[in-house]
Order: C-alpha cells, then structure tokens, then sequence
C-alpha cells in the first residue's frame, strides 16, 4: 500500500537508462519516517496517520511537544505531517513507509516550498507584459490598470499586484520513480522539485496520473 | 554536492576513460541501435572542446564529411560512447577551436601535431 512519505531534497543529478537516455533527476532522502500518531474517525473524526521525519534534539521542542512524541512511542522529529485516509483507515494496519513503498515507473506528486524570490513587480510575478520602454513612455514595469470606473468602484479580489513572490506551497504533479535505493533510503524523481536543496519535501502517489508513456 | 548524489554519479561513471585532449584527432566508437541489434559506430574528427566536470562532462568532435562541416557533442560518460581512441596528439594554444569552422578545404583540420 502506498501512503506517502516525508523527505529531503538532497539536489539534482542526471542518470542513464538501459538505452544510454538521459534524464534529469531529483534526489530525495527520505529514511526514517515514523508513525507518530494514528487517528481513528471514533476519536479524532476522520482516519489518518501523522508522519514524523529527521530527528530533533529533544531540548530544542516545548515539553508539550515532546509528551506527543513519547504517546506515540516516537524519538521527536523536525517534521510532522499527516496522511488522510480515503476509507476508513485500514490501510494503515501494520503501515510500511520505507522508500521501498514505491517502485520504478510510479507516478507521485511532490509537494514542497517554492524558493522565495523577494517582492517582485507584475512582469516578473506575473508575467505583465509592461508597457513601452521608449517613444516618451515613461511607464516601463509599471503595473496599469487594475480595474474598471464607476462600475464596479472596487478592485476586484485577486487584482494581480506587486508583493512577495515565492515561498509558498507548491505541488508537482505527475513526476516518474527513476530508481529506488533502499539502501541509502534515497528516491529518483525525474524532474524538478519546488524549493532549495535541504528543503523538506512530501512525496503522495499521484492523485491524478496517467499512464506512463 | 552530497555523498548521495556522489555515490549515485560515481557508479555512472566510467573508470577507464584514456585520457585525451583538445586537439586530437579521435575515433569514438558509438554504441548505435539499430532494430534490436546493437552495433559499434565510428565517428571520427577532431576534438574541439571539452566541457563540464565529473559526470557531466562533455566533448565536441567535429569532422568533414563529404565537404561539409559536422560537429557532434558526446557526454563523456553516456553508455552509448564505446570507447574514444585517440589517433593523432595535437597541440593547441587555446581550449576551444571554434577557429576551425571559419576555415576551408585543407586547412579546415589543421592542427599542428604534438612534438614527440
């Protein structure tokens, strides 16, 4: 059964295939995931399992924090993430999360936090096409209009601005397993993954995949 | 770079690679697939320039061939390059000889060879 796991992007490399192809790949450590706690629809409403990944120093969590780890029977851990259930949760009976849960030729999403990229205008951050550099235009990366008159009188919510761009959640879908190698606990994906190298990652089956071509 | 993707790039890479320089005249013998039968393919010229560290490193073998220039890029450590044999040693006083392909007839392969 395939829950997901928690990890770290170690960074990208290339690897070859059988037919001497090159393909660009994510690295993404990912030993060491534990149950830290699972939750029933009797008691917590909804079935899940909470993951805990890479250690933490024990005086470097409030003691609150490190009561949940000891109930859960688990050394306290930097990461803690969930793993909903669809049903009602009986595939997380005897759970196995090596990376051996995933095989060669899966289909998983990866989701991960962007780089930040700062405050940036609208032909960055959006893709604002700006307006004429020269012929006296004295508008440049300006961001223009941003709404209509009297009607409706407002701006409209989502207006693209300027602002903070990056640094936030971000999902790839669909990446392919190029290898899995439980004996470094490292997985393969082949493509990018969002944020820097070290960041933490949770790599999901594929919610929407489709066959591998 | 971390051990892992060390570790992971030192298995792909090739441990006998004969050492060769921009310059030479080579022979590289490609691995060509044709239907399911795989066969060797010589591809011979001169190296232009060499690119890239480790396991990414690069060459650029260009040659005339039937009076037109080719150029073809290999990675040094891609399975579907055999072996690179090297023919002749030349010398050069830069490391990219894009000079050549501004030349013409006899001259185009032009390199002076090494002094022994």
């Amino acid at each position: 059964m395939k829950i997901g796991l928690l990890g770290k992007k170690l960074g990208m490399t290339r690897v070859y295939d059988a037919s001497g192809r090159s393909t660009a790949v994510t690295v993404i450590e990912a030993g060491g995931n534990v149950v830290v706690q699972t939750k029933t629809v009797e008691k917590e409403g909804y079935a899940a399992i909470q993951v805990g990944f890479d250690d933490q120093k024990p005086q470097r969590l409030s003691k609150p924090a490190l009561g949940h780890f000891k109930k859960g029977d688990s050394a306290p851990k930097r990461l803690v993430k969930e793993f909903r259930s669809k049903g009602d949760g009986s595939e997380f009976q005897g759970v196995d999360l090596a990376v051996t849960q995933f095989e060669v030729g899966d289909i998983v999403d990866v989701i991960g936090r962007s780089k930040g990229k700062g405050f940036q205008g609208v032909v960055r951050k959006h893709g604002a096409a700006g307006q004429p550099e020269t012929h006296g235009s004295m508008m440049h990366r300006r961001t223009g209009a941003i709404g209509m008159r009297s009607t409706p009188g407002r701006i409209w919510k989502n207006a693209s601005m300027p602002g903070h761009m990056g640094d936030k959640r971000t999902t790839v879908q669909n990446l392919r397993v190029v290898q899995v190698r439980s004996e470094d606990n490292v997985i393969l994906v082949a493509g990018a993954v969002p944020g820097p190298t070290g960041s933490y990652v949770v790599v999901r089956p594929a919610i929407k995949a489709h066959p591998v071509k | 770079m971390s051990a892992i993707i060390a570790k992971i790039n030192q298995e792909q890479m090739k441990q006998d690679v004969a050492p060769f320089n921009v310059g030479d005249a080579v022979r590289v013998h490609t691995r060509v697939v044709e239907g399911d039968k795989e066969r060797i393919q010589i591809y011979s010229g001169i190296v232009i320039g060499k690119k890239g560290t480790l396991m990414n490193q690069s060459f650029t073998v260009r040659r005339i061939s039937y009076g037109e220039g080719v150029e073809r890029v290999f990675p040094l450590h891609s399975p579907r390059v055999a072996k690179v044999e090297v023919e002749t040693q030349g010398t050069t006083r830069r490391s990219k000889l894009n000079y050549l392909r501004l030349r013409k007839g006899k001259q185009a392969m032009a390199v002076r060879e090494k002094a022994r």
